[in-house]
């Protein structure tokens, strides 16, 4: 779910806000309505969402464990701490190497499941929930279902390595594929929901193209190619984007399946903030990974719907 | 047209024998995991370790049954539902008002203050998590429903009141002419014309919200200390640690917590797939 919060978004915020066309005529006590049903939203989110969010910037310039007042001015400390550390490092690539995996084995895996059920044939809506059914359970149940999966002892894969004659592993032990082992988590997880987003683009492209292709010859490649594709764009360009998005928010997934290790080998930027920010009551510290984050959410936010969004 | 004969207004033209068997596959490594977690929970240890895919050579039913009647589950679940419904309780009223405001009101500032809560669509609570923390404290809601609903509410303000604002968009505007005619003020017309026709958009707000709250872990993780207020996804990751080599245990305790979202998915899968979509598409 990840995806969806932060996912739906930016759109709004980047176009004008249309609804200036406003009411031609007004009734009485406008005045009135505005200052008993704005503030409830606007206290709460100022309260819970802006001040703390200003207040992580001004927290990340000092060492703080949060009783007393941040006192202990450490200016940049906190960052350069940040981006000497190894463990911060690998979650960068971590969650780079998620975003990679996501683009280049989810996308396609959802797009051809769209293709394949994009057709009211027998079957395809109990397909459908199928796929969709992982998206809606939360990630800490999807976790330790995988986690029972991949136990070296009792799990799945023990069991199936052990048919082929060879020897069971702890995978998620293992420093060096346990992130791999969370990727196929990921997939599992969150491919249905893009699948869904391509049914939906699919019915929107006019049938008759795909006849007209088929009348004039053209190959089941040529028609994915040059009329499905490019006319499922828009959709293409938005599931890239939730995907990103969510990659870089990863956190509930990971906690019930390794917490970030074996030796922090599977951390992400948000587990990284939880394990040595928030269980070490390091505000400051903490404060400026948050800092790194929102500056990624938001810049990447941004450009992809300046550069790659803005005709959608 | 027969089911056999090519069709050729389709995305994709492949043999419906290849078609299903693609399908049946990816079905297969969809449902594995969930399947042999519910039936894990039926087994015993030693049947789970040499068979941990077929069904259960014995049915333990008291897996299930003790945790059914120990109270716990029934203490997380009931946290889980009290946050969730006060949640959207909240989150609703809160964000329909101001969507009302902003659709229907014209006054200095608007476009300001809309685009200051919508900031909020634009980065995770995670950010801001530690802040956060520090401010429920200063306020006395450590280890109450209060700290972890609010900030969720605050959180899920500025998609909520984007959806309700979309949708009393395209309510008819003549609606409003007609109330304004019929000299009907502000507090009413909301109250007896909008809300009424907004059942479809509270519905996805509620779902949505709903969903979200009901699976929040790092908010509680964060807020909530005594394990009696735990939220299922809290009391599961502390169950798994108390039992953390009992898998046929942790499977059955898995399968209960995740049941309620599997049987509401089924009974309302059109509203909640409709939901969970536009909340994140149209937002």
């Amino acid at each position: 779910m990840a995806t969806s919060v932060t996912g739906g978004t930016a759109k709004a915020v980047f176009q004008a806000p249309s609804w200036l066309r406003a009411s031609s005529t007004s009734i009485g006590g406008s005045t009135a309505i505005v200052l008993l049903f704005l503030p409830p939203a606007l206290l709460l989110f100022t309260l819970f969402v802006a001040l703390p969010m200003g207040e992580a910037a001004w927290y990340s310039f000092y060492n703080w464990n949060g009783y007393g007042a941040p006192t202990d001015f450490v200016g940049w400390r906190n960052f350069e701490l940040l981006f000497a550390n190894r463990a911060f490092r690998i979650a960068l690539t971590n969650n780079l190497l998620i975003i990679v995996v996501s683009l280049a084995i989810q996308l396609p895996l959802a797009l051809g499941m769209a293709i394949l059920l994009a057709d009211r044939v027998r079957g395809t809506a109990t397909f459908r929930l199928i796929f969709f059914l992982p998206y809606i359970l939360a990630e800490i149940a999807a976790g330790l279902i995988w986690r029972f999966v991949y136990d070296g002892e009792y799990g799945l894969l023990a069991k199936l390595l052990e048919l082929f004659g060879a020897d069971p592993i702890h995978i998620l032990a293992e420093p060096d594929i346990a992130i791999y082992a969370i990727m196929v988590v990921v997939i599992w997880k969150y491919f249905g929901f893009h699948m869904m987003l391509y049914i939906a683009g699919l019915q929107q492209i006019d049938r008759s193209l795909y006849e007209a292709a088929h009348i004039d010859g053209a190959t089941g490649w040529q028609i994915f190619r040059r009329i499905t594709v490019p006319l499922l764009g828009s959709t293409i360009r938005l599931s890239v984007f939730f995907a990103i998005l969510g990659s870089i928010q990863l956190f509930d997934l990971i906690m019930p399946l390794t917490k970030g290790g074996p030796s922090d080998s599977t951390q992400t930027m948000v587990t990284y903030l939880y394990t040595y920010g928030v269980t070490r009551t390091r505000i400051g510290f903490g404060s400026a990974v948050g800092v790194v984050l929102f500056l990624i959410c938001v810049v990447f936010a941004f450009g992809y719907k300046r550069v790659l969004m803005r005709h959608d | 047209m027969t089911s056999t004969a090519a069709r050729y207004d389709t995305p994709v033209t492949i043999a419906p024998v290849l078609r299903y068997a693609i399908l049946f596959v990816v079905a297969g490594g969809v449902l594995i995991p969930l399947l042999t977690t519910a039936l894990g929970g039926f087994k015993s240890l030693g049947d789970l370790r040499v068979n941990p895919f077929g069904v259960p050579s014995q049915w333990e039913w008291m897996n299930y049954w003790e945790i059914l009647a120990s109270g716990r589950y029934w203490q997380l679940m009931g946290n889980s539902l009290v946050i969730a419904v006060l949640t959207v309780i909240l989150t609703v009223a809160t964000s329909a008002m101001a969507a009302f405001v902003f659709v229907h009101v014209r006054f200095f500032g608007a476009t300001f203050l809309l685009n200051y809560l919508l900031l909020g669509l634009m980065f995770p609570a995670a950010t801001a998590i530690l802040p956060l923390f520090i401010k429920i404290r200063d306020l006395g809601l450590l280890d109450t429903y209060w700290g972890v609903v609010l900030p969720q509410v605050a959180f899920g303000l500025a998609m909520s009141i984007l959806l309700f604002r979309n949708s009393f968009r395209q309510m008819p505007k003549d609606l409003f002419e007609a109330a304004v005619i019929d000299g009907c003020g502000y507090f009413r017309f909301f109250w007896h014309v909008i809300l009424p026709l907004s059942r479809p958009i509270l519905a996805t707000v509620s779902v949505i919200v709903f969903v979200h709250s009901w699976n929040n872990y790092l908010l509680p993780l964060v807020v909530l200390n005594r394990d009696t207020l735990y939220p299922w996804p809290l009391g599961i990751m502390v169950y798994q640690g108390e039992f953390s080599t009992d898998w046929n245990l942790i499977l059955a305790f898995i399968t209960l917590t995740i049941l309620p979202a599997i049987i509401m998915f089924f009974a309302a899968q059109k509203h909640i797939v409709a939901g969970l979509m536009a909340g994140s598409v149209k937002g």
